[in-house]
């Protein structure tokens, strides 16, 4: 699929082994396919000397060798790959990424809610209602940033950041939700429940990271029974998040 | 069994590191790797390695630890920390090769912060992710995810026979100077005045340096318009300026991405200065553009390709060789020009 044509890119300078391709300022969908798209087509390029892209919400970090690729042959491949087309990178389907909502597992609940003027079952459904996108995966091993947050439930961050979250747990701060891996990381924003799915597990050879940039993630709340079985079955190595094809 | 390193004091913080780990930092993974990278490879080179391999990083206080169940070839170089094998004074900046049981020593840094223990062979332990660069904090890599600990047993690859190198006192780096930097991402985020206070002031490293990054202290330096961006990627060098003006050089262990603006870059072929700056020193920055810095990197690599030309042979000691050194020695006297090929 075409992506809407942009204004040339702001192509900056990182050091003698970076350029950063800055797509605009603001946290955006379309703006957000567009890096997607080309740190995709950089990577299938395959240029001699390009170390690595790094996609965030409105810019790509490209990494590479200068001893190997100089940076005019690099802005040069930029721009011949302008404007990135979406294709083989887009990724057709949804995560059905199971949650369990509430008391120990998700501590800020009840804040939010009250915070808000709602019930809890109607943060939940508000939370669990909405498809997400994943706009980058940063800060932590497979942390999940993810845009499409309701409005009725946009939190500012805590005052306080905690020093320590759950692992898995799945929290709000402003905009946006985020999906934590299984390791116990710093983090200011509310916490609404913990999902058994690991967004990281290096055991997991093949396929450490379930999560990319681009993929939509709905999340489905289950009940304690199930939740303890799907601790188990993530322990032994399942992904116990549905993939489902659109 | 082959040979093992047996740590009997693992030091302040000792870790393997090699190059880091590139291609993952899009799914949060922090790269990692030497912080000194020019003494790695200069370590690895006096023992005859692949300049990439990894090594033991040493962190202001080195470790002591026995060569058990097999032979090895060793070299330390970097930060100038006092060595000792089996109790006699050793140096830094070239290769031993020592016996089952011999055990090596090493005390605290006198000038510098990180050295690194190269092992001929390099060590028998799994990569993770493309690499033994150890990330504590994701406990990623390296020996079991962590720094080194009293009682581990570090198993060690055979080696091919390489002969004991040495690189010379004037060869060693010591650069002073300021640190160069290429202006931005995001330099524009700052007022001129900001700028010129960051490229023209003397900055002291604080305590919170780590493998992370160095915090900063000297002017604030000021921005021009806020100073949250839309989060976006961080490189080793990467110079962050928060909300209080102070400056925050993201190193090694950094996070993948960040949302603060970055003044400046530093460039490669200075990033290893940082890895040896201890808390108190000052640093000045001074800039250059991209393209200079891309000039400098090639100098950079020339250079080091020379000192890797120029390290000698260790004259041999007149007292106390055992047989297996001399037979190691005279195995390898003749092959000094098959290291070439090994340079990647």
């Amino acid at each position: 699929m075409p992506i809407a044509p942009a204004d040339a890119p702001r192509l900056l300078d990182a050091g003698d082994g970076g350029l950063v391709v800055e797509f605009g300022d603001a946290i955006d969908e379309g703006v957000n396919r567009q890096v997607i798209a080309l740190a995709d087509a950089l990577d299938a390029s395959a240029l001699p000397g390009l170390r690595e892209v790094v996609p965030t919400y409105r810019s790509l970090l490209v990494l590479f060798d200068p001893l190997v690729l100089s940076r005019r042959a690099l802005r040069d491949e930029v721009l011949a790959l302008w404007p990135p087309q979406a294709g083989a990178g887009e990724h057709k389907g949804c995560w059905r990424v199971p949650v369990i909502y509430g008391g120990e597992h998700g501590i800020d609940l009840d804040h939010v809610a009250r915070l808000h003027g709602l019930t809890t079952q109607e943060v939940i459904d508000l939370h669990a209602g909405a498809a997400y996108r994943v706009y980058m995966i940063g800060f932590a091993p497979g942390f999940a940033y993810l845009g499409g947050l309701p409005e009725a439930i946009h939190t500012s961050r805590r005052s306080e950041p905690r020093l320590k979250t759950p692992p898995r747990s799945i929290s709000i701060g402003g905009r946006q939700t985020a999906v934590s891996p299984p390791l116990e990381i710093p983090s200011g924003w509310h916490l609404l429940g913990q999902t058994p799915v690991r967004s990281y597990d290096p055991r997991r050879t093949g396929r450490p990271f379930l999560f990319a940039a681009g993929d939509t993630i709905r999340f489905a709340p289950v009940a304690p029974a199930d939740y303890g079985a799907l601790c188990r079955a993530a322990e032994a190595g399942e992904i116990v998040a549905q993939w489902e094809a659109s | 069994m082959g040979a093992h390193l047996v740590i009997e004091r693992p030091g302040l913080f000792s870790s393997l590191q090699d190059f880091g780990r590139f291609g993952y930092q899009r799914f949060g993974i922090s790269a990692s790797g030497a912080m000194d990278s020019l003494s790695l490879q200069l370590a690895n080179r006096l023992v005859g390695n692949p300049r990439d391999m990894a090594a033991i990083e040493l962190t202001m206080l080195g470790l002591s630890a026995t060569v058990e169940e097999g032979s090895a070839r060793l070299a330390l170089a970097g930060a100038d920390m006092p060595l000792s094998i089996n109790g006699r004074p050793a140096e830094g900046w070239r290769a031993y090769a020592l016996a089952p049981g011999d055990r090596i020593e090493i005390g605290a840094a006198r000038t510098g912060m990180r050295a690194y223990l190269a092992i001929a062979g390099g060590f028998a332990v799994a990569p993770t992710l493309g690499s033994l660069s150890t990330h504590s904090r994701s406990a990623i890599g390296g020996f079991e995810g962590r720094a080194l600990r009293a009682g581990d047993r570090l198993p060690l690859q055979e080696a091919p026979a390489a002969p004991l190198l040495t690189l010379a006192p004037e060869d060693r780096p010591a650069e002073t100077g300021p640190i160069r930097v290429v202006p931005g991402p995001q330099d524009d985020h700052f007022t001129p005045a900001g700028l010129a206070t960051f490229l023209s002031s003397g900055y002291r490293v604080t305590e919170k340096a780590d493998r992370m990054g160095a915090q900063l202290d000297g002017p604030a330096i000021e921005h021009a318009d806020g100073f949250n961006i839309v989060s976006d990627g961080i490189m080793n060098g990467s110079i962050q300026v928060p909300g209080n003006g102070r400056p925050l050089v993201l190193l090694a262990d950094r996070q993948t991405t960040g949302g603060y603006p970055k003044i400046a870059t530093v460039i490669g072929a200075d990033l290893w200065r940082l890895g040896q700056a201890r808390p108190g020193d000052v640093l000045r920055f001074s800039a250059v553009t991209a393209d200079e810095a891309e000039q400098v990197a090639r100098a950079h690599e020339e250079r080091l390709l020379a000192l890797f030309a120029r390290m000698t042979e260790t004259p041999l000691p007149g007292t106390q060789l055992s047989s297996e050194r001399l037979l190691a020695h005279n195995l390898v006297s003749g092959v000094c020009s098959a290291l070439a090929p090994l340079d990647p």
